[in-house]
């Protein structure tokens, strides 16, 4: 469903800097980091989107004409009107962070921590930012597209169990 | 291997056999595996329980959902390193005889994931030991119970005798007889006659 364009209208008017696209009836925004938090309390309270679908993020690092290196995308989508609408921040390498959305969606807390895991985005004021995929004592963020094609030694590294320790 | 059961010497209902024979044959024919499935070769695992393969032929298909009642773990499908520890802590849980199956490619050695997965552990015989490899990506329900009589074949060369001490004493302690680790099976492979037409398209040379 495509989303309806009062509430992009709505957006647009009360927080500047917005940038609007659309794909295939599809609305995209993209929001400045500072007003993300609100634009997202304000879609859930007031337009009522009250499912938060996805939280991924895409890394641009070399990619043709990207000004900045990551692209955090929010997927919402309201359970009672079935609209949906894209959200996407740009965040910058040295400290790549927002503003935890768990406050908003308790299903944001794995979302986060997934993104957190792959791609090292911090998350500021989530409860528990552990990773969630890789085991703990991972020092890197794979998806990242610096991470090496081919690891960086994973597979030398495991402790073998002998059998007679087994 | 074991000697059959001494049936009919007797009058009828009245059979004799070793307690071992008696153990072995039960839990050969009552090996409950645990539920668990980590990747797309339990997708085969649950056709092999289902009713077309149908599992419980073999006393196999009471897929339990703890460790603790469980005597087989079928690892199926793709170990990462997250879920290694797990797998580990999975086996010290479930209570002897225990016995672990590595089905596909992946849990063997770490399957298409070998050369560069970051994530994936190479092969579940780093973690715990396996009795049985499955290859196959993933492995048919066929080659699961194959895998299945196997281990039943493993189940019946287990020992519970034990050999006479130095005999001292009454109850002497004696030492356990070895298990019979079953011989390889015949594989099935037949060599095919050199006079055969070629069955298949990609088989039959293309002439220039
Ligand atoms: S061996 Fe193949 S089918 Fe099995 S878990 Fe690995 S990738 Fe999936």
């Amino acid at each position: 469903m495509p989303v309806p364009q009062r509430v992009v209208d709505a957006l647009c008017g009360r927080w500047a800097g917005l940038a609007v696209s659309e794909f295939r009836g599809q609305a995209r925004v993209v929001v400045p980091r500072e007003v993300l938090f609100d634009v997202l309390t304000s879609l859930r309270n007031e337009h009522g989107f009250d499912m938060l679908v996805d939280v991924t993020c895409v890394d641009y690092l070399r990619y043709r004409g990207a000004a900045q290196r990551f692209g955090l995308v929010y997927l919402l989508a309201s359970t009672s009107t079935n609209d949906r609408i894209t959200l996407r921040v740009m965040l910058d390498d040295p400290d790549p962070a927002v503003v935890s959305a768990v406050p908003i969606w308790e299903g944001a807390n794995w979302l986060e921590r997934e993104v957190w895991d792959m791609f090292g985005i911090r998350f500021e004021g989530h409860p528990d930012l552990r990773r969630l995929l890789m085991p703990e004592e991972f020092a890197a963020h794979p998806l990242r597209k610096d991470y090496p094609l081919q690891g960086r030694g994973e597979r030398h590294n495991f402790p073998v169990l002998a059998r007679r320790e087994a | 291997m074991t000697e059959p059961w001494i049936e009919a010497r007797f009058e009828e209902n009245f059979l004799l056999t070793t307690v071992e024979q008696a153990i072995n044959w039960a839990r050969e024919s009552s090996i409950w595996p645990m539920t668990f499935g980590i990747a797309c070769c339990a997708i085969e695992m649950m056709a092999a329980g289902a009713g077309r393969y149908d599992m419980d032929r073999f006393g196999a298909g009471a897929f339990r959902a703890t460790p603790r009642q469980a005597d087989l773990m079928i690892v199926a499908g793709t170990v990462t390193y997250k879920m290694a520890s797990r797998i580990r802590r999975l086996y010290d849980m479930m209570p002897e005889p225990k016995f672990v199956m590595a089905m596909g490619a992946c849990t063997i050695g770490g399957g298409p994931y070998f050369k560069w997965g970051y994530h994936v552990c190479k092969g579940v015989d780093l973690i715990v030991p396996v009795d049985v490899y499955v290859p196959g990506c993933p492995p048919r329900p066929d080659s699961l119970l194959e895998g299945l009589l196997r281990i039943q074949d493993k189940i019946r060369g287990h020992r519970i005798a034990k050999q006479r001490g130095d005999g001292s004493g009454f109850m002497c302690r004696g030492q356990k007889v070895e298990d019979e680790l079953p011989l390889p099976h015949h594989s099935g492979y037949v060599l095919a006659p050199a006079d055969q037409e070629p069955m298949r398209d990609h088989q039959k040379v293309t002439p220039k």
